[in-house]
């Protein structure tokens, strides 16, 4: 029997609805995720079948609801917190770097707080400068947070469940164009662990490292790239932090060759973190500079010649993969 | 009101120890064995011991900069607060929070916190758990009115409202914000008019009287268990020192703390006039409270000081769970 098909939505809401499901002290706190169902309808239906105590509308107050989340987690529930656009999180910030990520350490070890945000980010919808960010190396910068970035409605579903079990604040970030996109995801229960990256493509020449909507670039690269010989290996942390290292290094080695693309700034972005940690790891492997291919250091422009301009493309993942292969 | 002779008697000397604590955390801040900054909360201890007063032990309070008597008053250890001023591996923290981060989790005390305002959303999200998983708990968010200017406080306050969560806004009107007088800063008239905007009303009380505190906070602790939602008390009170230890304190008139240490206006003194003149309590029995609090604190002391380093490996422990 073939695997049936969802979108990422179906499959993140799937996952909300499973965990609620399992576990009562599961909540959702938002804006619109009640009975609106959910600004990109993620929590469509979950409002009807858990009640308003468990699917709360909240008021525009995304520090308020955030924090009331890290309170909740350290008293007993675990709270799915949805942030509309992780542009947003500007407003919620002390909540999550100084309370969320803080706690447990700063009380010796006593407290948890086991909460997830889920919030979206990424251009290429002509949203502008305030709802196109793509900002997962803000979190990923801090130590006490797990970072978060499923390519696939599989992996999407898979790591929230994984991400609601876990005891500790967990940033979980979509992306807005992938919503609509499908793939299969079986009706079985499945949990994906944290921390484990995925190979979604094998190859011995070259190793690409993408993360969320690029994943799916560096797939279009690698098929093109395969049309004239090359044979990318492209691989997908889908957790950012903790980064599973080491089976990129393990790539790398057999390829030694990298390039890494990741949708948010270049300057001290992801692409950057990498580079550094596998020339640490892996410099007597590397037949090439690792290349880096990330937005440009510019705001994302509304425009979208302008937009695309400053965004990763399948194209310039080629380039990238071609200035190291042919060196 | 029904105080019997035990609890009054409690709360006398937890209000000694709060105030023995502070005067021996300066001396320690003083010697540089306490790092960073302290802050001390001598001259608001009726506002802590008489809200604590009202609570059950598996109520929740958050706490602040300011939070040596909170948790004290919720009874936690002042040999783990000691050690933990002294960075010590049997501190509540294990030495990593210091002054600004005391929380005791068993005692519902969800932390101290270094950032003004910054328990209010966390009291509130407590309050929010409670009522989801049913129980009867309260929460007491104490803040100042430093951090009544923080936005925070109209977004948490205002959905505790619209849901009716049991949980008491309490702020401590100790008239300084940090390093300024904090009235220049409010465009209100009186700081418990705040609570209209939230649809609450707001309840002034005399926070140098531990029983007037105390009856404050039971009513609104009985409104909270009854459904009936959130409240907001602001006690009026004095900070006695300044922000932190070492704090200059140019911007205070001179004379003006000495105007709230005399014995109408000291809480500690009023409450043991009121036990000696209205409860048939004893001069010698309140010096002995007294007294015996003063060797607690002591003790605390000794305790932190022979108390061991934390290892270095515990570094990279509790990071995450």
């Amino acid at each position: 029997m073939a695997i049936r098909e969802i979108s990422y939505r179906d499959a993140i809401n799937e996952a909300l609805r499973e965990e609620m499901e399992r576990d009562p002290t599961v909540c959702i706190f938002g804006e619109d995720v009640g009975r609106y169902g959910g600004p990109f309808q993620v929590t469509r239906g979950l409002y009807e079948r858990f009640g308003e105590w468990r699917v709360r509308d909240t008021p525009i107050s995304e520090e308020g609801f955030t924090g009331m989340a890290v309170g909740a987690a350290m008293t007993g529930l675990r709270p799915v917190v949805e942030i509309m656009y992780n542009d947003f999180v500007t407003l919620a910030m002390d909540q999550i770097i100084n309370q969320a990520a803080k706690a447990r350490y700063m009380f010796g070890g006593k407290a948890r707080v086991p909460m997830v945000i889920r919030t979206q980010g990424g251009a290429g919808r002509g949203n502008a400068a305030q709802h196109s960010q793509s900002l997962e190396m803000w979190f990923v910068h801090i130590p006490g947070l797990i970072v978060i970035q499923p390519s696939t409605p599989y992996d999407a579903k898979g790591l929230l469940k994984s991400a609601i079990r876990n005891d500790n604040p967990v940033i979980f970030i979509e992306h807005k164009l992938l919503y609509i996109t499908t793939g299969p995801v079986p009706e079985e229960e499945y949990l994906i662990p944290i921390g484990v990256a995925d190979i979604k493509r094998a190859g011995d020449d070259v190793t690409i490292v993408a993360t969320s909507r690029m994943v799916h670039f560096a797939l279009q690269a690698a098929g093109e790239l395969e049309k004239e010989g090359i044979q990318a290996e492209v691989i997908d942390p889908r957790t950012l932090k903790p980064l599973d290292i080491e089976t990129i290094v393990r790539s790398v080695k057999k390829t030694g060759r990298l390039v890494v693309v990741n949708e948010g700034h270049l300057t001290g972005g992801f692409t950057a973190e990498v580079a550094a940690r596998v020339q640490r790891e892996a410099f007597d492997w590397l037949d090439a500079p690792i290349m880096q291919v990330a937005t440009e250091d510019v705001p994302i422009p509304y425009n979208r010649q302008l937009e695309w301009e400053a965004m990763p493309s399948a194209a310039d993942i080629i380039q990238a993969v071609k200035s190291v292969v042919y060196r | 009101m029904t105080l019997d002779r035990a609890k009054l008697a409690d709360m006398y000397y937890r209000m000694w120890l709060i105030r023995h604590f502070e005067a021996r955390a300066r001396w320690l801040f003083q010697q540089d064995l306490v790092r960073g900054s302290t802050h001390t909360y001598t001259g608001e201890e009726a506002v802590a011991v008489g809200a604590c007063a009202a609570l059950n032990r598996d109520d929740y309070i958050t706490s602040t900069h300011r939070g040596h008597g909170h948790c004290l008053a919720k009874g936690g250890d002042p040999r783990r607060m000691m050690a933990e001023l002294l960075g010590k591996a049997t501190g509540y923290c294990k030495g990593k929070g210091g002054s600004m981060h005391i929380a005791d989790l068993d005692l519902g005390i969800l932390g101290a916190n270094g950032i003004v305002g910054g328990g209010i959303a966390i009291a509130t999200g407590a309050a929010y758990s409670a009522k989801v998983r049913g129980t009867r708990q309260v929460v007491v968010c104490f803040f100042g009115d430093g951090a009544a200017n923080q936005g925070v406080l109209l977004e948490a306050g205002n959905m505790a409202a619209l849901w009716k969560l049991p949980v008491i806004y309490l702020c401590e009107e100790n008239q300084y914000a940090e390093f300024s007088p904090s009235r220049p800063f409010f465009a209100v008239e009186r700081l418990e008019q705040r609570a209209l905007g939230l649809g609450m009303e707001g309840i002034p009380v005399d926070g140098n009287d531990v029983l007037a505190v105390y009856e404050t906070v039971r009513q609104a602790v009985e409104r909270a268990r009854a459904g009936q939602g959130p409240s907001f008390i602001v006690a009026k009170t004095y900070r006695w020192e300044g922000h932190t230890v070492g704090d200059p304190l140019t911007y205070r008139p001179a004379g003006e703390a000495e105007q709230w240490k005399t014995p109408e206006r000291d809480p500690i003194a009023r409450f043991g006039k009121y036990l000696v003149e209205q409860a048939g309590f004893s001069p010698a029995e309140l010096e002995e409270m007294n007294q015996r609090a003063e060797a607690e604190i002591e003790a605390a002391v000794l305790f932190a000081m022979e108390s061991p380093e934390p290892a270095i490996a515990t570094l990279w422990e509790d990071v995450y769970a």
